[in-house]
């Protein structure tokens, strides 16, 4: 029978269907960072049980890191500081590798498993992290789990998992340009609602998505968890096996090869069936800014800020209310309009390399706008050094952007970069929840290149006339 | 995992759709170590004005609902993040059990884990026990996971789904780790057929 990608790493990895349960499933790697392990570690230690597959666990510090000259000192908030030193401790006694601050392979979990080669085709993969779903884009089944589950692999190196449904998400027709990665899952979490894909499993298809960039399919899975499905896949092509190739812990020679013969097995059969169908056109598609606080309430970059009376659903024109007084904007501003304070280039959405020099196009030659205090914190300390390799940095820094080190940063705010009250920021993130990015905060979600313009700029621009060298 | 069997218990209502992790427990506040300290916290930005004084027209802080162990919320309740501090919380504010037509398959996961009962209703049941609880005060309703029912005495009675494993766990309060770990010969098969492939 036809099989889906999803389902032929699903059946690789069943351990065991006990009458009356949800499958066991073996976890192939799984990712650990500070904010929500120590619980799971603690309560192993409780109960007298081991880290059952050290060797198949990595972490890293992320979430909590300060990005500027401070850094290297001990963290100044002591419960943030406690939390790090926990998971050293953690780390220590259970053998599980640690990429500190110290460490060139440190940097946002979601970056560093692709960037160290970690991260596979045909793996299992989880982390206590909802984008978790970024390393789909390798086709690697990949999701976010809460504290208990994490105690659960450690313990069993396995999880429980009732069987998701499919669905594929066909982008279909060609990106024009300055229009990315970001726009594309944008406008599809615009179309289906931050619910429209609970209970499935995406997989991500079509011309749009083969022409991608890793980067950019990253981004695309990354923002899966945004629409409510937990994993979102890519089947891996050549564009996948060159950009893993010579990776540290990618397998080399002639193993190299007979991975890549393994690997391309995993693309779903041709008449395998998935449970819903969604489809996108790219060749209309453009660049999207959010204007509300879920990823859901988006609009064209050419459209006007909608109105409640706009929704028909009683729950939309509630949330649209909410939304506006929360976002300080009224109905039928254009979007281009909406005038910035902070730019945010950085988070597991977008901050790899292939980010930083899409952003440094933009704004090569210019200048930030006075009135924007721009900030770019790259994805892990490795992208930093190759974009200082490649002058990247000084593009930033003449531009009049702060240019800081890696870390989750002001995606979620946990470390000291935050908004202040009524700020607004163009943000390369994830999430433009309510207070996400600091308290009273307000968060519009943009590709890097948009963020970059609206720096320039002072507020958001078509970076499709935009004129580069 | 602490059991949940029946509740009879003054319901909250939160009318709002896709209240989001962020806004059940702020990220500010996900810095401890330990599974406890996060009630106090909850909903914090709602919760309190600025001075820190609890928010008069925050409507969980209504006097009403104060022993309330019930909560209704709208669509989507939990979506965002993966932090299982968002249950942690919800519970050391008093919530046994959340009734809503949908929730975040993670958020749902986690609340499972801790004994904190997800309950998807039918949007009229929902907007049935929203009004109810709205209204007046002192409105209840029994929630039993047994029967998987929840009723209440205006003539509500409402049937919800369950998975059986997830049942069986909430009603005897088991560890999830502990059931897993009896399979531990399949898990060792598994994996020596793992290493020889790869």
């Amino acid at each position: 029978m036809a099989k889906t990608m999803f389902e032929k790493i699903w059946e690789q990895h069943i351990v065991a269907e006990p009458e009356g349960q949800p499958a066991l499933i073996y976890i192939d790697l799984h990712l650990v960072h500070e904010v929500t392990s120590p619980q799971a570690f603690e309560a192993l230690r409780i109960t007298n049980r081991k880290v059952r597959r050290p060797d198949l666990t990595i972490s890293t510090v992320d979430h909590n890191l300060p990005t500027d000259d401070t850094r290297n000192e001990d963290i100044k908030d002591p419960i943030a500081r406690v939390q790090v030193d926990t998971l050293r401790q953690n780390c220590k006694d259970t053998g599980v590798v640690l990429y500190d601050i110290d460490s060139a392979a440190q940097g946002i979990v979601h970056v560093i498993g692709p960037e160290q080669g970690y991260t596979q085709p045909g793996m299992t993969i989880v982390c206590g992290d909802s984008h978790t779903s970024t390393h789909g884009a390798f086709g690697s089944l990949a999701f976010g789990i809460g504290t208990s589950e994490v105690e659960h692999v450690l313990a069993t190196q396995t999880l429980r998992q009732a069987k998701p449904k499919t669905m594929e998400v066909r982008f279909n027709g060609e990106l024009k340009q300055g229009v990315t990665a970001k726009d594309m899952i944008l406008a599809a979490i615009g179309k289906v609602g931050t619910a429209g894909w609970t209970g499935y499993v995406v997989e991500y298809t079509g011309d749009a998505i083969k022409k991608l960039d890793m980067a950019g399919r990253m981004t695309v899975c990354n923002m899966t968890i945004e629409g409510g499905a937990r994993a979102g896949l890519i089947a891996p092509d050549d564009t996948t096996f060159d950009w893993m190739k010579g990776r540290k812990f990618v397998p080399k020679g002639d193993d190299f090869d007979a991975a890549v013969a393994e690997w391309r097995e995993l693309a779903s059969d041709e008449d395998a069936e998935y449970d819903e169908l969604l489809e996108i056109d790219c060749d209309t598609l453009e660049p999207h800014v959010s204007w509300g606080t879920n990823p859901g309430q988006v609009a064209k970059i050419t459209d006007r800020v909608p109105s409640p009376d706009d929704f028909e659903d009683p729950a939309d024109v509630s949330s649209a209310e909410h939304a506006l007084e929360y976002m300080g904007l009224t109905g039928g501003t254009s979007i281009e309009d909406i005038e910035i304070d902070r730019v945010f280039i950085g988070s597991c959405t977008n901050a790899r390399i292939e980010d930083l020099r899409s952003a440094s196009l933009i704004v090569k030659g210019r200048t930030v706008a006075s009135s924007v205090r721009a900030q770019i914190m790259p994805g892990s300390t490795l992208t930093k050094m190759l974009a200082e390799k490649e002058g990247l940095d000084t593009i930033f820094k003449d531009a009049g952007f702060e240019w800081r080190e890696s870390g989750c940063s002001m995606c979620l705010g946990m470390n000291p970069d935050i908004l202040v009250p009524g700020e607004r920021c163009a943000s390369t993130s994830n999430r433009n929840f309510e207070g996400r990015q600091g308290k009273g905060g307000r968060t519009h979600l943009v590709s890097p290149e948009m963020a970059a313009a609206a720096a320039i700029e002072g507020h958001f621009v078509d970076v499709r006339d935009w004129e580069t060298d | 995992m602490e059991k949940f069997t029946k509740l009879t218990s003054i319901v909250a209502p939160l009318d709002r759709a896709n209240v989001d992790t962020d806004q059940i427990i702020p990220k500010q506040f996900l810095k401890r170590i330990e599974r406890t300290g996060f009630g106090e916290f909850a909903f914090f930005d709602w919760r309190y004005l600025e001075d820190g004084v609890p928010n008069p027209d925050f409507i969980l802080n209504e006097d009403r609902y104060s022993t309330a162990n019930i909560l209704v919320g709208g669509r989507n309740f939990g979506s965002g993040s993966s932090r299982e501090h968002a249950p942690w919380a919800l519970m050391e504010m008093g919530y046994k059990a959340i009734i809503a037509t949908s929730f975040a398959d993670i958020f749902r996961n986690n609340c499972m884990q801790n004994g904190l009962l997800p309950v998807i209703l039918s949007e009229s049941e929902v907007d049935t026990i929203m009004a109810r609880a709205l209204r007046g005060s002192g409105y209840k309703v029994t929630v039993d996971l047994d029967t998987q029912t929840v009723t209440d005495d205006q003539g509500l009675s409402a049937k919800f789904d369950v998975d059986p494993f997830r049942k069986n766990s909430l009603l005897e309060g088991l560890d999830d780790v502990g059931i897993t770990m009896s399979l531990g010969e399949a898990i060792d098969s598994f994996e020596e057929k793992r290493t020889a492939r790869w």
